[in-house]
């Protein structure tokens, strides 16, 4: 297999850190796109003594929909067309926050679902005919069933599931391969505010699941594992049971 | 995106954290930066806080120093281990640059399939960069390598007051001098350039070699000392628990890299403990039971080739084996004496240990050679190093451990500031003539329970 172009939006992002660490090694060119030039630096100086074959870094703010096209067609100019992108940005937003002043919650929305969806959208319309793409998304288990903790943040990971089965269904037979990614609780600065119990997994792990993921071309991925039983119990409770429950 | 600055200017609430030897949990408020630029904000940020009232600060790695050099009770403490990004490696000519925060255990994993490793390396690899620099660690090779600091090229360090250094024996020598070995009081030491030693493949042989008595450990060990480097890492494990004609009996260790068998890096730890011993597990008859055991188990002695992690690494196997010694937790106690005393010394020393009959599970007694780090701090030195573990049984276990470091002071020795928990500042300054030195160029705003204990200065 010759060395792959990765392309990773929130290169920032702890488990996007990880995740590249663990493909590095492989010979891989990154492309790293991210909001602040000061920490895409050092991240792209430690995949290269990692053995990357390259670290390219670009800075740009994800959540502006406006200017997908244009970025991804002068990435594509300079850094060539990715076979693998992992779309990692995000933030876990505030639900109580969100109920109080709608900006916050519509924020949430289009940076969750939105954008995520119009950057994989705009990727797959650049695609040449044939070309082999393989594109893993950041989800969260939040989104497999609506909480008074988290609907917000949960809904937008909600949809960006349901889009990309969707995704998944229209490119079947190509060689197009999609995997959405449902972390649990992760031990990142992202969730530094949480308490953190023995349910939280660190980013390596995520990563190392993320990567046979995409190997075995699989549709979902809950990481660790056992967030799969957790929320299989979660979607199939009984509303009578569900609605007393504080989550 | 929460951003991790917002956080890192509030004063995080109070968490327990403890050391290796788990011997109390101690409040702190907890920091833990992603980037060099957040950490050195931290710092700076303490100066702030001090001018006001706000607590003094130190940095924290993977907390496997066992006494209180890694501690600072009601102050900050800055984690380190997001701090871990390689920043440069070179892999023709063996020499790495890395954030402080990296753990050994991810610099070879890095670092052996391009057939390099460690030049010094601890008895774990569950040790960053930044703490190896601190506590100047040593390791097998002693006699031949020297120390961790003497394969430093140059480190990264911010003060307080605002300066970013460049530390080496060329460039800020004194400071360097003060930071090696410095158990992080010097500033926060930000990245460290370290030169590798080249491997041929990932494995070792070792040769075991039964001792009868301490003689037998020093005939040997000074054998295999002048041989030079046909086996550069020694060891020896000693049944602290055997007393009369067979004190000191053991089993002597010696390895050296291999040229074949491949680049295969460690796994991760096949098991972990997940709960405290019970304290009566922890008594003379299973201790007894154990070190019989362990010295008479199957294939322990004569040759065989291994893989590095057993070999380096053996209690790396079991995660978090520091559980094993209960809830109490347990003291270490590692001492070095410098050569007309130490043969003598090392036997009052067992004799002692025996006849309190507190034994540890593994006591390791080991030579040291002469090359010295700059290291005004630096433990290691010429002669014999021995390490005993108690589990804590109160009084009884914190005299004997000041019973054994009287011992080694009478003999010109000194004790191990990252295992101690023991020493008084009369102690530390007769183990320590240069103590002053490194109190005159320590970071006013960095602090540790340590310094605190055997300088006397007040937070």
């Amino acid at each position: 297999m010759s060395a792959k172009n990765i392309l990773v939006l929130g290169a920032v992002s702890a488990i996007a850190q990880a995740y590249a660490r663990q493909r590095a090694p492989s010979g891989a060119r990154f492309l790293l796109v991210g909001r602040d030039a000061a920490r895409l630096a050092p991240i792209a100086s430690d995949l290269v003594a990692r053995g990357a074959a390259g670290a390219d870094t670009a800075v740009a703010d994800l959540a502006e929909t406006d200017a997908i096209e244009t970025r991804l067609a002068e990435w594509r100019q300079n850094f060539g067309a990715p076979d693998e992108v992992l779309i990692a940005y995000g933030a876990l937003g505030d639900q109580a926050e969100s109920e109080k002043n709608l900006d916050i919650a519509r924020k949430a929305i289009e940076v969750g679902f939105t954008s995520v969806a119009m950057w994989v959208l705009a990727l797959l319309k650049a695609r040449a005919p044939d070309a082999p793409l393989t594109l893993a998304v950041i989800g969260s288990v939040a989104g497999d069933r609506g909480r008074a903790s988290n609907f917000v943040y949960g809904a937008a990971k909600g949809g960006l599931d349901r889009f990309l089965e969707g995704v998944t269904h229209a490119n079947a037979g190509t060689p197009v391969h999609v995997v959405t990614v449902k972390p649990g609780f992760v031990d990142t600065p992202m969730t530094d505010g949480l308490p953190k119990g023995p349910l939280f997994a660190s980013p390596d792990r995520v990563a190392a699941d993320i990567v046979s993921a995409i190997e075995k071309r699989r549709r979902v991925v809950y990481t660790p594992w056992f967030w799969f039983v957790i929320m299989t119990i979660i979607r199939h409770l009984p509303w009578f049971v569900f609605r007393r429950m504080k989550i | 995106m929460t951003t991790q600055a917002s956080k890192l200017s509030e004063v995080s609430k109070l968490s327990d954290v403890s050391s290796w030897g788990r011997r109390g949990r101690v409040p702190h408020h907890v920091l833990r930066p992603s980037f060099l630029d957040d950490a050195t904000a931290a710092v700076a940020d303490a100066t702030a806080a001090l001018e006001g009232d706000g607590p003094p600060l130190l940095a924290f790695g993977l907390g496997r120093s066992y006494g209180d050099v890694c501690l600072n009770a009601n102050g900050r403490l800055l984690v380190t281990d997001r701090l871990d990004r390689l920043q440069h490696f070179d892999a023709s000519a063996g020499v790495v640059r890395a954030e402080a925060g990296l753990s050994l255990d991810h610099l070879l994993r890095v670092i052996v399939p391009r057939g390099w490793f460690l030049p010094v390396t601890p008895g774990t690899k569950f040790v960053t960069l930044g703490g190896a620099v601190a506590n100047d660690v040593h390791g097998k090779n002693h006699e031949h390598a020297g120390s961790f600091g003497v394969h430093v090229r140059r480190l990264g360090l911010f003060r307080s007051t605002g300066e970013t250094l460049t530390l080496s024996r060329e460039e800020n020598a004194e400071l360097f001098a003060a930071t090696v070995g410095g158990l992080g009081l010097t500033g926060l030491i930000t990245w460290v350039e370290l030169d590798l030693a080249p491997i041929k493949s990932s494995r070792l042989e070792t040769e075991t070699i039964d001792i009868p008595d301490l003689d037998g450990f020093f005939r040997i060990a000074e054998e295999t000392s002048r041989a030079g480097e046909a086996w550069p890492f020694t060891v020896a494990w000693v049944d602290c628990l055997a007393s009369g004609s067979g004190l000191g009996r053991g089993l002597f260790m010696r390895s050296r890299f291999v040229p074949e068998g491949g680049l295969a890096v460690h796994r991760d730890p096949k098991i972990t403990v997940p709960l405290d011993a019970p304290g009566f597990l922890l008594n003379g008859l299973t201790m007894r039971a154990f070190n019989g055991l362990y010295r008479n188990r199957p294939f322990a002695r004569g040759r065989k080739v291994q893989h590095y992690d057993p070999v380096f690494y053996p209690l790396d196997a079991i995660g978090g084996w520091n559980r094993l010694y209960g809830k109490r937790g347990f003291y270490q106690h590692q001492s070095v004496i410098p050569f007309p005393q130490a043969r003598d010394t090392v036997k009052r020393l067992l004799e002692t240990t025996a006849a309190a009959g507190q034994g540890s599970f593994l006591s390791v007694l080991k030579l040291m050679g002469d090359r010295a780090s700059s290291g005004l701090l630096s433990f290691p030195r010429a002669g014999a190093t021995l390490a005993l573990d108690f589990p804590d049984k109160g009084e009884a276990t914190r005299g004997l451990l000041l019973r054994l470091a009287e011992i080694v002071l009478e003999a010109g020795g000194r004790l191990y500031p990252a295992k101690d928990a023991v020493m008084t500042p009369e102690m530390f300054r007769a183990g320590y003539p240069d103590w002053q030195k490194v109190a005159a160029l320590r970071d006013p705003r960095i602090r540790s329970d340590f310094w605190r204990r055997v300088t006397g200065e007040p937070a």
